[in-house]
């Protein structure tokens, strides 16, 4: 399972703030999880398309599509950050 | 040891300036910024202003953004706090301060960790307009901010 959060915009958009997923076969990367979730459709599809300005972090790191997702991970999707 | 603290509650600037030095004769200089709530943001007029964070993350970039910044300069100590909740216009939102031998060094490291924290540190503003609430967008002028650093065109000397 990875955790999956999500904040700002994308958590109101998303109408979620956490959950658990399952990875599938071949889902190994921030790309993979990214393009799994938006086959959900609907928001999904809609909020994390490609050209969304979106921001990922793996672990509290911020990470890249190439980054590497494995079970018991915690991934984040967030949009530009906004503070100070 | 750098103070990184994330709260709800206000601030007292000069407090934690007199803790950042209090005692160190090796202290010669003291840079702080202070970032505050405007009440016009883009051309609407701001009521109040939601921060949200990423508990956890927020405090880890925030560590990692110091140490950089102590692996850059000579700094003696750094304190760095922030505010998230609802916030009005007029209230503090952010404290940097640096202590150094300096000031050259203080200077640089308080505009560097301000330039990298607005772009590195997982903060959302949502502000509440006449117009309804919307969240602020990210500005391309802060990542060029930012991007000066990496070239080190503002590195000391």
């Amino acid at each position: 399972m990875v955790k999956l959060l999500f904040f700002a915009r994308l958590r109101e958009d998303l109408g979620t703030a956490a959950e658990e997923v399952a990875l599938p076969e071949g889902v190994a990367t921030v790309a993979s999880l990214r393009a799994h979730l938006m086959a959900r459709g609907g928001a999904w599809a809609s909020v994390l398309a490609d050209g969304k300005a979106l921001r990922v972090a793996v672990n509290q790191d911020m990470a890249d599509p190439a980054t590497p997702v494995k079970p018991g991970d915690e991934v984040a999707f967030f949009p530009p950050v906004t503070g100070g | 040891m750098p103070t990184i603290r994330i709260q709800t509650e206000d601030f007292d600037a000069g407090a934690e300036i007199a803790k950042l030095r209090a005692g160190n004769p090796k202290v010669g200089a003291i840079a702080s910024f202070v970032g505050v709530c405007r009440d016009i943001n883009d051309g609407e007029s701001v009521a109040t202003m939601t921060l949200e964070h990423y508990p956890g993350m927020t405090e880890k970039a925030l560590a990692k953004i110091v140490d950089e910044a102590i692996a850059r300069w000579r700094i003696i100590d750094v304190t760095v706090v922030h505010r998230v909740g609802e916030l009005k216009p007029t209230d503090q939102i952010v404290l940097v301060v640096v202590s150094s031998g300096h000031r050259g060094d203080a200077f640089a490291a308080c505009e560097f960790l301000m330039d990298y924290l607005k772009t590195r540190a997982p903060f959302w503003k949502k502000e509440q307009t006449p117009e309804g609430a919307r969240w602020v967008e990210a500005r391309g002028s802060d990542d060029e901010a930012a991007a000066r650093w990496v070239a080190g065109r503002k590195d000391a000397a």
